[in-house]
Order: C-alpha cells, then sequence, then structure tokens
C-alpha cells in the first residue's frame, strides 16, 4: 500500500499534509499522534471509508477507486474504533460475515468458512464464546472476536484502529504477539492506532508520527520513536528507559518550580 | 461416538433452515386450508376437497365450491399482504439498523392513507381508491428519497441512516396531520369507510396479480442480498471494506420495502404490527441471519394475517371486525413480552 501527496483535512484543520508513505510485506506500522491528529481519520481514508482532501492511496499500484470492492475486501482489513451491535448475531456469526468477499458463488457458508472462522477465534482465545450472543459480551471479548473477524477476512493488509484498547494486560500482549508473528512468518502487513507507546514499540517494525498541525514522521521504530519526536508529537515530555533489551517510554516528570 | 458429532456445522445450519422454511411453508397452507374451512357455514376436509376439484376444473356449482372461492380469494389476499409486510418490516428493520423499525415508520403508509381518504372523501370508486392509496405511498417515498440523499449515498459517517428516519418520521408527522384534516370534515356517511381503511381491512380486497409479483419480486432480491444485508447489519458503513456497495445496498433495501409498503397498504389498509411482530418474533426463534430470517418472517407473517383475518370475520359472526384490530390485539401484548424478555437477558 501506498500514498501518494494524501491530504485530510477536517474543516478549515490541516490533519496530514501531503503524505508520501508506503507499506511493504512484513512490516507492522504503529500511527501515533495526539487525540484529534487525525488517526483514525487517516485509516478510514486508507481503506476508501473518507474521500482523501487531497493526492490518493494506491494498492499495488492501482488506485483505490479502481479497484472493485470485493477484490479490495480480499486484499485489506479493517477494524474500526467502536463496536455497535443492533442485531443479537453470535460470535461466529460475526467472523463468518468477514468471509463475504469469498462467497460469491454460494448462499451458505461452506465448512472451509467455518474452520477459517474457528481458527481466527481461537487465535484471540475466544474460541469458547463461539455460540454466544455479542451483545452479551464484555468490551475486551467482544474487541477480540471483532479483530478474530478481521483476520478470517485472510487479507495480506490488516489496518487496526486502537485493537487493544480494551483489553487486559494478557490479551494486549497475546494479541501484539500475534500481529507480530503474522508480519514476521506470513510477511503480512499491519498498520495500526496505538496510545500505549510501550505496547507499540514491543510490536512495529516502523512508526508513522501525526504531529497534529498536517506534518508527519515516517520511518523505523528507531529512527522515529526518539524521545525528542515523540514529545513533540504528544505534546508532552517523554523520556526513555532502557531496560534489558528493551526501551520504555514514560512521561517525563514536569519540574514543579517555574 | 454420538452421531451428532460427525455432522459438520456448515452442513447443519443449511440442515436446520430447510427444515423451519420447509416447515413455515406447510404452516401457510394448513392456514390457508383452516381459512378456507371456518366460516358461517363450516366445511368438512370431504367437502373441502371436493370443492377444490371442482374450483380446479373451472366449474364452481356446488355451494362448497362457491364458498372456497370467497373464502380462498380472501385466504390469498390476506397471505399475500402479510407476506408482504412482514419482508418490508424486515427490510426496513435492516436499513435503518433497528430492529424495532416497521415499514411505516417512514411516513410510506401515511403517504397511501392520505391518497386512499382523499379519494374516499371524493366518492372515487374502489380501483381509484387503490391507485390514490399506491400513488400516495410512492409520492412519500420519492420525498423522501431526495430528502434523505445523505444516507442513502451512504457517505453519512453514521451506519443508522438517522437522517432518513427523522425525515421519515417528520414526514409521517404530517401525512397524519392530513388524514386528522380530512376525518374532521369527512361526511358522516363516509366517515366509517375511512375508518375501516386506516385500521386495516381484508373484507373488501379482490385477488389481483400485481402484490404477488411485487411481493416476488422483492423476495428474490431479498434473497440475493441477504449476505451483504448480513454485512450491513453487522458493520454499518464499515460494510465498504467487506465488498459491499452500501449506497446501492441502502437504496435497493429502501425501494423495495417502500414499494412492498405500499402494495399492501393499497390492497388492504394500513394494517398494523405485521411488520413489527413478526419479524421480531423470528428474529427470536431463530436468529438474526436473514439468509434464513427473510424467508421465514415472510412466511410467518402470511399465516399469520390469513389466521387473524379468519378470526377477523368469524369471532363476533355475522358482524365482521378489520383485521387491523385483531393484529393490534394480538401484536401489543406479543410485543411487550418480547421487550421485556429482551431487556432481561
Amino acid at each position: 500500500m501506498q500514498t501518494l501527496n494524501l491530504s485530510l483535512n477536517i474543516g478549515p484543520r490541516k490533519l496530514v499534509r501531503s503524505l508520501n508513505w508506503q507499506v511493504d510485506p512484513g512490516q507492522c506500522w504503529c500511527v501515533i499522534g495526539r487525540n484529534g491528529a487525525g488517526k483514525s481519520t487517516l485509516l478510514r481514508a486508507l481503506v476508501g471509508l473518507r474521500q482523501p482532501d487531497g493526492g490518493e492511496v494506491r494498492m499495488q499500484g492501482k488506485p483505490l477507486s479502481d479497484w472493485p470492492l470485493t477484490a479490495l475486501a480480499r486484499e485489506r482489513a479493517y477494524l474500526p474504533q467502536g463496536r455497535n451491535d443492533a442485531f443479537g448475531y453470535r460470535a461466529i456469526e460475526t467472523v463468518l460475515a468477514a468471509r463475504h468477499p469469498y462467497q460469491d458463488d454460494r448462499y451458505w457458508d461452506a465448512e472451509s468458512d467455518y474452520q477459517v472462522a474457528r481458527a481466527s477465534l481461537r487465535a484471540l482465545d475466544v474460541e469458547s464464546l463461539a455460540e454466544r450472543d455479542v451483545r452479551t459480551l464484555s468490551g475486551g471479548e467482544r474487541q477480540r472476536v471483532a479483530i478474530a473477524a478481521a483476520l478470517a477476512q485472510e487479507a495480506p493488509l490488516l489496518l487496526l484502529d486502537e485493537p487493544a484498547s480494551a483489553l487486559d494486560l494478557a490479551h494486549q500482549v497475546g494479541v501484539m504477539e500475534l500481529l507480530a508473528r503474522l508480519c514476521r512468518e506470513q510477511q503480512k502487513s499491519v498498520v495500526l492506532v496505538s496510545h500505549d507507546l510501550n505496547l507499540a514499540h514491543s510490536v512495529a517494525t516502523h512508526a508513522l508520527l501525526l504531529m497534529g498541525d498536517g506534518g508527519w514522521q515516517a520511518g523505523p521504530v528507531d529512527e522515529v520513536m526518539t524521545a525528542a519526536l515523540l514529545s513533540d508529537c504528544l505534546g508532552y515530555p517523554i523520556d526513555i528507559v532502557q531496560h534489558g533489551r528493551r526501551r520504555i517510554y514514560i512521561p517525563a516528570e514536569e519540574t514543579t518550580n517555574e | 461416538m454420538h452421531s451428532s458429532v460427525l455432522i459438520l456445522p456448515s452442513f447443519r445450519e443449511r440442515r436446520r433452515a430447510v427444515a423451519i422454511l420447509a416447515m413455515l411453508g406447510a404452516a401457510g397452507l394448513a392456514s390457508i386450508l383452516f381459512a378456507c374451512a371456518i366460516g358461517s357455514v363450516s366445511l368438512s376436509a370431504g367437502e373441502l376437497f371436493g370443492a377444490l376439484g371442482e374450483l380446479l376444473r373451472g366449474k364452481p356449482e356446488s355451494l362448497a365450491a362457491t364458498l372456497l372461492e370467497l373464502r380462498l380469494g380472501r385466504a390469498l389476499s390476506a397471505f399475500v399482504t402479510g407476506a408482504t409486510l412482514a419482508l418490508a418490516g424486515v427490510m426496513m428493520q435492516a436499513l435503518l439498523r433497528n430492529p424495532l423499525a416497521d415499514p411505516y415508520v417512514l411516513g410510506v403508509s401515511g403517504g397511501a392513507a392520505v391518497g386512499a381518504l382523499a379519494a374516499i372523501l371524493f366518492m372515487a370508486a374502489a380501483w381509484v381508491v387503490d391507485v390514490a392509496a399506491f400513488g400516495g405511498a410512492i409520492a412519500v417515498a420519492v420525498l423522501l428519497l431526495l430528502l434523505a440523499r445523505r444516507d442513502l449515498r451512504g457517505s453519512g459517517g453514521d451506519g443508522n441512516a438517522p437522517m432518513l428516519l427523522l425525515t421519515g418520521v417528520i414526514v409521517a408527522a404530517g401525512c397524519s396531520a392530513l388524514i386528522t384534516l380530512m376525518l374532521s370534515i369527512a361526511p358522516d356517511n363516509r366517515l366509517r369507510g375511512m375508518v375501516f381503511w386506516l385500521i386495516g381491512d381484508l373484507s373488501a380486497t379482490q385477488l389481483r396479480w400485481l402484490p404477488w409479483l411485487i411481493w416476488s419480486g422483492a423476495l428474490i432480491f431479498a434473497i440475493r442480498v441477504a449476505r451483504a444485508i448480513n454485512v450491513m447489519a453487522l458493520h454499518a458503513e464499515a460494510a465498504a471494506t467487506l465488498g459491499i456497495s452500501v449506497a446501492r445496498l441502502r437504496q435497493g433495501l429502501f425501494l423495495s420495502s417502500a414499494l412492498l409498503t405500499a402494495s399492501a397498504v393499497s390492497s388492504a389498509g394500513s394494517i398494523g404490527f405485521v411488520g413489527l411482530i413478526v419479524p421480531h418474533a423470528c428474529r427470536f426463534a431463530w436468529g438474526p441471519d436473514h439468509r434464513l430470517l427473510l424467508p421465514a418472517a415472510t412466511l410467518a407473517g402470511g399465516s399469520f394475517l390469513v389466521l387473524a383475518d379468519t378470526l377477523a370475520r368469524t369471532v363476533i359472526a355475522p358482524q365482521q371486525l378489520p383485521v387491523g384490530v385483531i393484529t393490534a390485539l394480538i401484536g401489543v401484548p406479543v410485543f411487550l413480552v418480547q421487550l421485556h424478555q429482551l431487556y432481561r437477558r
């Protein structure tokens, strides 16, 4: 996936100014920025739910608008931020629905669809919830079922808007390890939005910082996730602590006397 | 070894759907036969089949055959009206992503009522009333289509089509003001006909082909997009990322449910609750999967209205009740019980 001179505005505000960016197979990108910096808007534009205000998004060299929707759905999966369940579907049904792009020639789900759906639920540790009404699940359980659905779409590119936000510590780590493994072993690409810098750093190979004024910084994590750039991006001083082989990001203590 | 362990889940779902639909189809037939047998003169099974034979040969001579002809025509009208309303209900609920929506919520039936009552008020012939009702419904549908373009184009950020819903509710309120206006200036001798039309009444309907045509056309469309409806019901506008062209699906659902509502309302008046409780009960019993829900609800809606109409013409015979009274009397408590159970879970 590639963006050429992509610009996004909300009203008079410039969120992203001429973003030239490329996501290659095997890369895991983390999008970082403060609230309202345009992270979700960027993701919506990348999947084609929002028209860019300038420039374009390309998949395999072809502009999004030239792709048939079904073919595009086999190339990338999208996990939106919030979920609002109007109907009482079972968890497995929500995952089976993600098989839609592969079901052109049939009405009912095939056995292979069930196998993919089961495997995705198992990967997210929610197989035991398969028959539950999604409206009765907890926020974190529902979130994991939604991630399972995104996996079941079997697309080489995953765009996930705050996938770990509602999860407990163990599942946050589990989901991040799963994503890192998908990039490493299956050469998938992941673009994820996260507010947790440590979690992001544990999984991401690259980072895209949105500065909030239209500016941006993109590159490998070690070059971009520096104390100076992050402090600027998030509008709060950040300290980096080296803990064994890991980098830990903590908000710096502000001096109390002026 | 337990035998059910060996059955694949994909096959189990399919077998379950076929069993449910076969059962509902049989129930539909049974309800129509029952409606034919019951009345001021009841027919035994032998008489019923004898009369059926006469009808099929095209020579209804006996009393039984004449009765059957009358009752069968009315039962078939009831079936197609109920099936149409239930199908419109499921489509409207999917379109608005709200299981409590019904086909009348957007004012399409209000438009039909304005047309029909105006025709009755000016003493038009029966067929003019039907045409006026159909025209009124379509006029409101077109008006909504223009006013709520934003939601139907599918580019709005909100998945539940709030613009369409609010516009529809206000248009419906406007229609009901016009209805009240006409009722208050109508002379007494026409008031009864107008009120019966508003409640929904099958006693004057004739068997026509058009409602069957509209129903089967809409059902074919519904089955073709059933999987896409599931995806949209789950993901709202993000369904586009799964390959659904949301705008086109919304427009299709809106147009078919408006056409279905216009068809049902113009042949039988605004019969309430069928489009609300039948889809709801089916969803409650068999789940929200539209691949099963669409055909199941439409079959159940047909049978339900046949039985309700049979009740309406027999319960205080020889006087006949408008069927809308029966559906509302059954519908309100059933709906309240379901709502209560829904929120207790």
